[in-house]
Parts: structure tokens; C-alpha cells; sequence
């Protein structure tokens, strides 16, 4: 299948950015306003009665895991609701493959489409978490490559989903039992160390804690080598599962 | 080079799961020729159409476009393809030029080249004053009107068009086929599915009579109309107690009949005659509601040909 991806691949992501580009102001506002609604009840709230974690501030030590989430949140609801509108009531998908761009690329454009989501609301967030004196490592620079893999790695799922839903409101599941969950077990808001060893493994499973995990040490100033098992899991999630959407989709819309 | 067809297709024949949608069907289809798939909802059309556009994978028998094997040329064919789907799957956000422009650049046309052919193109579907408008803001007609438009934008040797009049009002779906007919006089081919007899009968050359995954019949409208229906048609509206009677009083002077119930549809050998007799009839006390004398046409193949009473 690999020979049949192209540059095209590019177009439909550029579609995707012009017609974003039409409301991106609206766009943005909502969604960084809302990490930093759970930094302030959270960080600037609950952080009062927290005890210090890794010998830092509450707030400090959930900034970085928000940036992680956000970009979690930014792709799963472009990679679900957003493209299940392009695919079943706009049929933008019907319409680009009958021109020489294929499925394949167009499922592809969406996934990186889904990445650029994340990328641009993590670093937003990036950004004022800067300004509110919550980044303390230039090693934060690295942060954007890392919500490139999340991002990834999210809209896999996410489109995956898409794939396989019989209708819109499914999409309910896929948040209330996937992505939820991975947003409140992934040691956003505490850490994993001191859970069960079962939802510990459930965590080490999810892309989200790997996320979290690299965000928080480059923005905390912790980097140590073992750092890059994380950054190699995300890598693998990203290679062996991104096929599957393709698949999926194949199915849906040609072979039914 | 000029002989070689547009389309072929040899014994094609599409499965799914449990049936075939379309069922060892041959066809070609010359340069030049407006051509038209009619039949009902179901019929395979549709399926026919999605495998010439590469969108749907043969399942066996062979299938050339321009040339070009429809397994394994598929973005060569595509890229010299124009496709009107049923459905206007437009980006109803942005506007005409944009949806045009991002159309074009799926094509790699450089927006250079892009910009004068767009304007060409709206200008050619008189949507030249609406360029910057958003297209959610357009009518039904009009929607259609650019969907055709994009599916020139790479000014496609073959055009083909899935119902493209249906959902339309009587006045857009005439603006939509003088466009059509305007694009034929041009020398463009066409390929275009349909289930208004009217819509066939206007703009194909030829035509396959589709049902349940077969081509029934082929050949140019009026030709069909000849040799299925002749000139003439009666509608009559009997009684159904009175319907044999009035079959076997007329039978020599008919060619057959189509039972549609609580009327027959009657090929006459010769209508005048037959309206004589029939009024001799009426002195016999029988009462013939609805009477009407009209030409032949596809909608009397059709139903000849798939239909149900058929004698």
C-alpha cells in the first residue's frame, strides 16, 4: 500500500487548512480557553490543599500535563466529529478521490490535519503557560515534536473510530470510554507511580501518559535518558497502528 | 487511434456479498458519443459508473478507460476523468473560486493556469457573477451548475454524470441540459446515469436499457422507441371485468399490450383504426374512462422491456 501514498497527501491537508482558516480566530480562543479553565480550578484551586509533587508547586507540576491533554483533546475531536462531517454530510472524501488523489492519501491528509490541530493548540498553550512563568528549561523548545507524535498517535485512534461508527452520536463512546478515561488516568493531574499496577499498565498503554511524560520533563528541566523509551513507544504506536484507519476506512466507503 | 473506444467493458461484473450488481455486462462506448444508462433505482447504474471512475474495484472481467485498465492505471485515468456525483459534495464554507481552486490543485494545475480557466468555467454555467460568493448561499441549480463546472476543471476527455438532474426543479434541470447538450456539440464525451426517460431521450445518442445487473437493450432512443413500442401508443382505462372483452375485440388490430392495472397501455397497428373500433364499442354500452392516443415513447420500452403484463 506504502507506493500508493504521494505528496497528495498535502493537498487534502491543505484543503482542510483553507477552510480553517476561515474561523481559525474562533477556533483557537475555545480551545485553549479550556485548559485553562483545569489550570486555574485546578492548579491555581485544588493546588492550594496539594502537597508538592516531584518537590515542585501543584500548578507547576499539572501545566505541562495540560499542555499534553490539550493536544489530545485538539485531535480527537478533529478526527472524529470534524472529518465525520467531511466524510458523511459534506462527502468531501467522494469528491477529492475522484480526482487522482486516492483514500488512502485522503485518510493520511486527515490524520496530519489532526497532528496540525494538536501541534497548534499544545504550543498555544506552550506559549502562555510561558508567560504565566510555568516553563523553567529552554528543553521545552522540544515540546512541539513531541505533540507532533501525540497528535499522530491520537488521530490513528480517533479516525480509526470514525471508520467504524454507524452514526454521529457513537462518536459519545469513543469520549466517554476512551478518551475520558486516558485523560484522567494518564498522570495529568497525579501521578501514575502511586496507582494499582493494573491501571498503571492501562496507563503505560495509553499515548497520552507517554505525552505527558516527555512534556513534563522538558518543560520541569528533568530530562534523563530514559526519557527516549517514551519517545520509541510513541513511535512504534504511530507505525504499527497507522494502517488501521486506512483499512477501516477502505472498508467503509469502498468494499461495503 | 480514433477508433479506439473510450470505454470497454468485457463480461464486468461487480459482487457484493450476496449479490451481483452487475452481471457479466459488455459495452463500449466511442469517442464523442453521449451516452446514457437508464433504469430503475437499483438497477446497477450506479455501480457501473463508480467502477469506470476507479472508485469501486472490479470484481471480474475487464474494463479499459481510454485505454487504460481500470486495476491498475487508476490515477491516469482519473486525471483525464470529469465526475458529477449524484450527491453536490462542495465545500459549502468557501466560495465558488476557492472550491474551484482547491479542485484544480488536486489535478497539480499550477494556479496560474488555474485562475483563467475558472473564470472560463463560470463564465461557460453564467455563475461568473457569484466568484466570490459562499456556495452555501447558492440555490439547488446553481450548486449543480458548479459541481459541473469543477468536474471540467481539468478539462477531462470524458465526462461522466450520476443523476445529474435529479432533486432539480423543472427550470434548472433545463438550464442544466442546454449546458449538457452545449458540452456535447463541443465533441466532449459523456456517460451520464439517469432515470428521466425525458433526460435520456433529450441528451444520449445511445442508450442501455439497465435491470437487475444487466444491459438489456441498446441502441439510439428512437430506434429503441421503434422497434419496442412502434409509433403509437393508446392509453385506455377499462374496467378490470371488462378487459378481456375488450382485448379480444381489438386483437387484430394490435401489436400487444402493457397490463398496468386499471389501464392498458396498447401498441396499435394502426391508432386511427383503432380508435374507430373502440368507438363502436362505446355504442355497446362499454364506457372507456380515460382514452388517449399518443406517440411512442421510451417510457413504453422500458416498460416493455422490464416490465410487468408484458405480452
Amino acid at each position: 500500500m506504502i507506493p500508493r501514498i504521494s505528496y497528495r497527501v498535502f493537498k487534502v491537508f491543505h484543503r482542510n487548512f483553507i477552510v480553517f482558516k476561515k474561523n481559525w480566530i474562533s477556533n483557537i480562543t475555545f480551545n485553549f480557553i479550556e485548559p485553562l479553565l483545569y489550570l486555574w480550578a485546578l492548579g491555581y484551586g485544588l493546588g492550594v490543599f496539594v502537597e508538592k509533587i516531584d518537590g515542585m508547586p501543584y500548578l507547576n507540576w499539572l501545566a505541562p500535563g495540560l499542555t499534553a491533554s490539550s493536544a489530545m483533546w485538539a485531535s480527537s475531536f478533529e478526527c472524529t466529529y470534524d472529518s465525520y462531517m467531511r466524510m458523511s454530510y459534506q462527502r468531501i472524501y467522494h469528491a477529492i478521490i475522484a480526482t487522482p488523489v486516492n483514500l488512502e492519501e485522503v485518510i493520511l491528509g486527515e490524520m496530519i490535519f489532526g497532528t496540525f490541530k494538536s501541534l497548534l493548540y499544545g504550543s498555544v498553550f506552550m506559549v502562555v503557560l510561558f508567560f504565566l512563568g510555568l516553563v523553567s528549561s529552554p528543553w521545552a523548545l522540544l515540546v512541539p515534536l513531541v505533540l507532533v507524535l501525540a497528535g499522530l498517535a491520537i488521530s490513528e485512534m480517533a479516525i480509526s473510530w470514525t471508520g467504524i461508527v454507524p452514526n454521529i452520536d457513537s462518536f459519545n463512546f469513543f469520549f466517554t470510554l476512551v478518551i475520558t478515561p486516558m485523560f484522567l488516568i494518564s498522570g495529568v493531574f497525579f501521578p501514575v507511580n502511586d496507582l494499582s499496577i493494573y491501571i498503571k499498565a492501562i496507563a503505560w498503554l495509553t499515548p497520552l501518559y507517554h505525552s505527558v511524560e516527555i512534556i513534563r520533563a522538558l518543560v520541569l528541566d528533568m530530562v534523563k535518558p530514559q526519557l527516549f523509551y517514551h519517545v520509541l513507544w510513541l513511535l512504534s504506536f504511530i507505525i504499527l497502528f497507522y494502517k488501521i484507519p486506512i483499512m477501516l476506512m477502505h472498508r467503509r466507503l469502498i468494499d461495503k | 487511434m480514433e477508433n479506439q473506444p473510450i470505454i470497454e467493458a468485457v463480461q464486468l461484473l461487480k459482487k457484493y456479498k450476496d449479490f451481483n450488481a452487475v452481471n457479466n455486462i459488455n459495452f463500449k462506448i466511442n469517442p464523442g458519443e453521449c451516452c446514457g444508462f437508464v433504469g430503475p433505482n437499483g438497477a446497477g447504474k450506479t455501480t457501473t459508473v463508480k467502477m469506470i471512475s476507479c472508485f469501486s474495484p472490479v470484481s471480474s472481467g475487464k474494463l479499459y478507460v481510454m485505454g487504460m485498465d481500470v486495476r491498475y492505471q487508476e490515477r491516469d485515468i482519473k486525471k483525464k476523468l470529469g465526475i458529477v456525483h449524484q450527491e453536490n459534495n462542495l465545500d459549502l464554507d468557501l466560495s465558488l473560486k476557492q472550491n474551484l481552486l482547491i479542485y484544480a490543485s488536486y489535478f497539480d494545475i499550477p494556479k496560474q493556469s488555474a485562475i483563467p480557466r475558472i473564470k472560463e468555467l463560470l463564465h461557460f454555467l453564467n455563475l461568473e457573477d457569484k466568484e466570490n460568493e459562499r456556495v452555501e448561499n447558492l440555490s439547488g441549480g446553481m450548486k449543480r451548475k458548479l459541481t459541473i463546472a469543477r468536474s471540467l476543471i481539468n478539462n477531462p476527455e470524458l465526462l461522466i454524470l450520476d443523476e445529474p438532474t435529479t432533486g432539480l426543479d423543472p427550470g434548472a434541470r433545463h438550464l442544466v441540459w442546454e449546458r449538457l447538450i452545449k458540452l456535447k456539440k463541443s465533441g466532449k464525451t459523456l456517460l451520464l446515469t439517469t432515470h428521466y426517460l425525458e433526460e435520456a431521450n433529450r441528451l444520449c445518442d445511445r442508450l442501455f436499457i439497465m435491470n437487475q445487473g444487466k444491459i438489456l437493450e441498446e441502441g439510439a432512443p428512437k430506434e429503441l422507441v421503434n422497434k419496442y413500442a412502434g409509433h403509437e401508443v393508446l392509453e385506455l382505462e377499462v374496467p378490470i371485468n371488462q378487459k378481456d372483452s375488450v382485448l379480444m375485440y381489438i386483437q387484430r388490430n394490435i401489436h400487444g399490450y402493457i397490463d398496468m392495472g386499471n389501464r392498458l397501455h396498447i401498441f396499435p397497428v394502426e391508432g386511427r383504426k383503432l380508435l374507430a373500433s373502440l368507438q363502436q364499442l362505446q355504442q355497446h354500452d362499454m364506457y372507456f374512462t380515460h382514452q388517449y392516443l399518443r406517440p411512442a415513447n421510451l417510457e413504453d420500452v422500458f416498460f416493455k422491456l422490464t416490465g410487468k403484463g408484458l405480452e
